[in-house]
């Protein structure tokens, strides 16, 4: 039964040919602009979570609060009131997988190959942990190396290349500020933070050594802040309220009194990023579907027309014996065949498109199935939808009535 | 006793127009046995084609009965006839009515398609039906390549191919040229003397009517004359 009546829809389709085709460009145009926006979506979307990502996750920053002295302020950080120690206590709390104290300053660093300011990081190993970072070569420091402040260092790859070339910078001695490291590691790359800064190029040395040696006299025994990070998502308010009670505690503050220092929650900022790009996805998807539903309604308009058109051809199957179901599967079909036909059609589209975007635009852009499977279904709905209206109206005739239709 | 193929009661049907009810049939009473070849007559506007819609279950009456095979149509539903018209009945149309887009062979089995018969079962039937109506050889032609009585062939061969027990014809020489018309009719004597097949023809020519064996006159909507045609028309000629 199926079978003659899918030959049928496509010789009627077949013998206006230029209907057909001008009909599916609308379905070919909506699911082809639905792929492609979805895949530049899906694009932003990848490229926010592998930013994210390689920021660490449930991370917070403890930072230093700010100090007054009679009406004035000091910003953020403006006493140095965290040390290293308060990081050790803050490993120690449940859920908390690692607590990084953070020690950073900028120096001069020179090889035989050439010479490099950048951002030195004076911190231990759990740096590496929370912020999911690791290794391309060589090995991390100890604690050891941290307790004894040893003049090692790992570095990222932007150094790498702006100060050994091509050559293997493992144990080989750099100078910072004019005194001798070796280098024990090279990071593994990470790219651009969220706000666009180069991740990679920074230099990681025991905080104790920065401490000490390379920024002697600035910050003491203290650091800047503690980049800590929960084990979970779920942990993370738990982490937070230990945290602010074991420094209070720590740093001696009496009820009513305000922190001296401040905790930020990076995971916040990250949802905050997902979501903006999933909100793009989002709405290019309900931009791309307008023209899906435009193309619809070309399709509903079509079979209208084709079912005034073929009212006779209607009446003369009726009277050999074509049931309601018959004919309303027939213009059914041929609805279906349009949108899936456009749709196929589309979807070629789409994809090339987002290839094209790539290629020419810069863009990153992800072709999901989920988003093909999407436009399908899509096509078919629109197909059933916009196709039943015509397709009842026409089995719905009396044989004799459509057989008389001139 | 011979098998009552079709029993009509009372059968009315009313238009409504703008200027209110219109009846054009006013209660028909007859009965149609297997076997009979039957002319209907009458003057334009008589209800000849009305009566013929609703025997063809291609309308449905106002009021009466209306009883083909033994089973009443008045209370069937639109499948239901659709069934009727697919299994039971034939029809040829004065216009032949086939599809203009495809080949002889898929308008004669057409039919079959609404009966889910696969592909070689409706051709081997198409072909043996187009060879008996004297169309072998056309088979993939189109319509619009063949002239009208070759097109009348081919609606009478779409009608034949389901086997019905009963043959409707409205008007089916009207298209046609005397010769070809004649042409027509031998071939539906054929059918009905050869094959047993149930004939009921409408036409407004004496010519055409006086192949039947019997003939119903209608006028103004109600029977005038139910009998043998050859009695009417020797009455006439005298």
């Amino acid at each position: 039964m199926i079978g003659p009546m899918l030959a049928e829809a496509f010789s009627a389709l077949g013998a206006n040919r230029l209907r057909s085709v001008l009909t599916m460009l609308g379905m070919v145009i909506g699911v082809g602009a639905v792929i492609t926006m979805l895949s530049v979506g899906e694009g932003t979307k990848a490229q926010v979570q592998a930013t994210i990502e390689s920021m660490g996750s449930n991370l917070f920053i403890v930072q230093a609060g700010s100090a007054q002295s009679g009406a004035v302020r000091t910003g953020a950080g403006g006493v140095q009131t965290l040390t290293a120690s308060d990081a050790e206590a803050i490993a120690d709390l449940p859920n908390v997988t690692a607590a990084a104290p953070v020690a950073p300053g900028n120096a001069q660093v020179v090889t035989s190959y050439g010479n490099w300011s950048t951002q030195i990081m004076g911190t231990t190993e759990d740096m590496l942990v929370a912020r999911n970072w690791s290794l391309s070569s060589g090995y991390s420091f100890s604690d050891s190396d941290v307790r004894s402040a040893s003049r090692v260092a790992l570095i990222g790859r932007t150094i790498v290349t702006n100060l050994f070339g091509d050559e293997d910078p493992v144990g080989q001695t750099i100078r910072i500020r004019n005194l001798p490291f070796i280098v024990q590691g090279v990071l593994a790359g990470k790219g651009q933070s969220l706000d666009g800064r180069d991740q990679d190029d920074t230099i990681l040395v025991p905080v104790t050594t920065a401490q000490r040696q390379l920024f002697a006299g600035r910050f003491g025994d203290t650091v800047r802040f503690i980049m800590v990070q929960a084990s979970s998502t779920d942990a993370m308010s738990q982490v937070q309220a230990d945290m602010t009670a074991l420094l209070r505690d720590r740093h001696r503050i009496g009820e009513g009194q305000d922190d001296d220092f401040q905790i930020r929650n990076l995971a916040a900022m990250a949802d905050s990023a997902a979501q903006t790009a999933q909100v793009m996805t989002l709405m290019l998807a309900a931009i791309a579907s307008i023209s899906l539903i435009v193309g619809g309604i070309g399709i509903m308009n079509i079979m209208l027309v084709s079912v005034t058109e073929r009212t006779r051809e209607i009446g003369i199957r009726m009277a050999i014996g074509a049931r309601q179901r018959d004919v309303l599967l027939q213009f059914l079909l041929e609805a279906l065949m349009l949108s899936l036909l456009g749709c196929l059609i589309g979807v070629a589209l789409g994809v090339g498109g987002a290839w094209l975007i790539k290629l020419l635009g810069g863009l990153d852009t992800v072709v999901t199935p989920e988003s093909v499977i999407l436009a399908f279904a899509v096509a078919t709905g629109v197909g059933v939808f916009f196709g039943y209206y015509p397709a009842r109206k026409a089995a719905r005739l009396k044989p004799i009535d459509a057989l008389r239709y001139q | 006793m011979p098998e009552a193929l079709i029993r009509v009661q009372g059968l009315k049907k009313s238009y409504v127009s703008p200027a209110g009810s219109v009846e054009i049939l006013h209660g028909l009473d007859f009965q149609i046995n297997a076997g009979e070849f039957v002319a209907v007559m009458g003057p334009s506007g008589s209800g000849k084609s009305t009566m013929m819609n609703i025997l063809g279950c291609l309308d449905t009456a106002s009021s009466g009965t209306f009883e083909i095979a033994g089973k009443d149509t008045s209370k069937m539903s639109s499948d239901q006839l659709a069934g009727l018209r697919n299994d039971v009945i034939g029809f040829v149309f004065q216009g032949f009515n086939l599809l203009q887009r495809t080949t002889i062979e898929d308008n004669v089995a057409l039919p079959l398609v609404y009966r889910s018969a696969d592909k070689a079962t409706r051709r081997a039937a198409a072909r043996e039906i187009l060879a008996k109506v004297g169309l072998d050889g056309y088979a993939l032609s189109r319509p619009n390549q063949i002239s009208g009585g070759q097109q009348q062939r081919v609606a009478i061969a779409r009608a034949l191919v389901g086997k019905p027990k009963i043959l409707f014809a409205d008007e089916p020489t009207g298209n046609l040229d005397t010769t070809t018309s004649h042409e027509i009719m031998d071939l539906f004597t054929g059918l009905n003397r050869q094959d047993g097949i149930t004939l009921m023809i409408v036409t407004h020519e004496a010519d055409i009517a006086q192949y039947a064996d019997r003939l119903i006159r209608l006028v103004d909507g109600r029977i005038d004359y139910d009998g043998p045609a050859r009695a009417y028309f020797q009455e006439r000629a005298a």
